[in-house]
């Protein structure tokens, strides 16, 4: 009974009108396939060494994570093989002694630093009071927000945040809603290292929990911006629904490896 | 005279229904602990998350999953992640209800520091700024007096300060006190510690109006 049925509505959708239909349609994919659909833009490069061509001394760097959540730990790695020195690096944090950053410091490769905490790095203090390690300390959200202007080509805002303190000297200052704000300026910079969860070879990028962080806002803040993923993923793989970052802020991608993505406070519940 | 926890204790008294609050690192992060379960809170790590909960269990650890202090944490149902120009949006824009912090100077007109002792290593400023620049509603949770006994409430911050006349409230082991008309009013006394006793731990000008009830913990 089922099956005469199922034969009945075969026979029924087979009319010259549905098979036009089936054609045209089967036409239709192929002529987008070949003609209007347009190729994504692959941003895909092989390994940290071929993301990071370009890079050299004195250059200004973007580095995203807090503490060591987050960090491009591969990019890091290159940086210190490349050996390059003289950096300015804008980063929330300085990594730890033998992580992150850190390493940067241990092979005094930086020669200035710009964040709003570091203070959990020895080699760092030891550089800072010796002189040789210059530091400008900022407000956090005013260091998220002048990454932020910088990716928005916005070059400069007003923030409350650091009025009458020593944040402010040297600044412009100006009153909204009755209220003082100082002028803060975007940044310029050269290259961007973030790190992503997923990336799609067009650049689209997914961040996973409080890794996400910095990294963001330093996507497209810089002239070239480097992303390492956990997983680098066919087209087509994420939805573009659930996109953070979209691939236009981004210059390279590749697939990192090794992460070690160590705790710096582990703590856990007492029961 | 109270503890950390007591203090905590009694800041979460301030914690109200619909609530969001950012909790700074140190006393401020005990609030949580004593926040009433029967009303709808969520609290911000302006690291990047909304709803952050307790710390995870034992071999739960997520390194992507931190707060602000970069200590491990949990997320609640309801929990959101997102980046960090958005988290001090949300400070800036005065989305946050509550900012609890510490301090080491608090001065009768509000202005608070916590962040630099000069000649010592300065670890820096991190969110702080943002917060006290912006949040219309900070409760500083500090001890009354430093190591050396010398008061935390003064007439003026004798360290580079964090923020201008921002202060809204103060809760010590002695007292909970009010930034009203550049001065300090007592509002509350700590179980067993008398007027005096505020008084003499308080540098800066003191309103003291009527009966100063002890604090209900």
């Amino acid at each position: 009974m089922a099956k005469k049925k199922l034969f009945k509505l075969l026979l029924f959708k087979v009319t010259p009108y549905n098979l036009n239909k089936l054609i045209f349609s089967i036409l239709k994919i192929r002529i987008l396939d070949d003609k209007l659909k347009t190729k994504m833009i692959n941003k895909v490069v092989k390994d940290a060494a071929e993301a990071l061509q370009g890079v050299s001394s004195g250059m200004t760097l973007m580095v995203g994570g807090f503490g060591l959540s987050g960090i491009p730990e591969n990019s890091i790695t290159e940086l210190v093989n490349l050996g390059v020195k003289d950096l300015t690096c804008i980063s929330n944090n300085a990594g730890v002694d033998d992580f992150g950053l850190g390493f940067l410091l241990q092979n005094k490769q930086i020669k200035k630093m710009i964040s709003s905490y570091v203070g959990e790095n020895a080699e760092f203090e030891r550089q800072m009071l010796s002189g040789s390690l210059e530091v400008d300390l900022i407000p956090q959200g005013t260091l998220a927000e002048r990454c932020r202007a910088a990716q928005h080509g916005i070059p400069a805002f007003y923030t409350p945040a650091g009025y009458g303190t020593e944040v402010a000297e040297g600044k412009e200052v100006r009153e909204f809603h009755g209220k003082p704000h100082i002028m803060e300026k975007a940044f310029e910079a050269d290259f961007a290292f973030v790190k992503a969860w997923k990336g799609d070879h067009a650049g689209n990028l997914i961040f996973k929990g409080t890794a996400r962080n910095f990294n963001p806002n330093m996507c497209g803040a810089a002239k070239i911006t480097v992303v390492e993923v956990e997983e680098l993923v066919e087209p087509r793989a994420l939805d573009p629904n659930f996109i953070h970052i979209p691939g236009v802020f981004v210059q390279r991608i590749y697939q990192g490896k090794n992460y070690e993505k160590r705790i710096e406070q582990r703590t856990v519940r007492q029961i | 005279m109270l503890d950390k926890n007591g203090i905590a204790k009694r800041i979460a008294q301030e914690v109200k229904d619909k609530y969001y609050v950012n909790l700074g690192i140190g006393i401020p992060t005990l609030v949580a602990n004593f926040v009433r379960n029967d009303i709808e809170v969520e609290f911000q790590s302006e690291n990047g998350i909304l709803g952050m909960g307790p710390f995870p269990f034992e071999g739960e650890e997520d390194p992507d999953l931190i707060n602000a202090g970069k200590q491990t944490i949990t997320a609640l149902p309801g929990a959101s992640f997102f980046d960090s120009a958005m988290s001090f949006g949300m400070i800036r824009g005065k989305h946050i209800h509550l900012t609890i912090l510490g301090a080491m100077e608090v001065a009768q007109n509000g202005d608070i520091a916590n962040w630099k002792i000069p000649g010592k290593m300065v670890k820096g400023m991190g969110g702080a700024m943002d917060l006290v620049g912006s949040a219309e509603n900070i409760i500083v949770a500090m001890m009354h007096t430093n190591r050396a006994g010398q008061s935390k409430l003064l007439k003026e911050c004798t360290l580079p300060i964090t923020g201008v006349k921002c202060v809204t409230k103060i809760v010590t082991n002695l007292a909970v006190l009010e930034i009203v008309d550049d001065k300090f009013k007592l509002l509350e006394r700590a179980p067993g510690v008398s007027i005096e006793d505020i008084q003499n731990a308080t540098e800066g000008d003191l309103i003291i109006e009527g009966e100063i009830p002890e604090m209900k913990l």
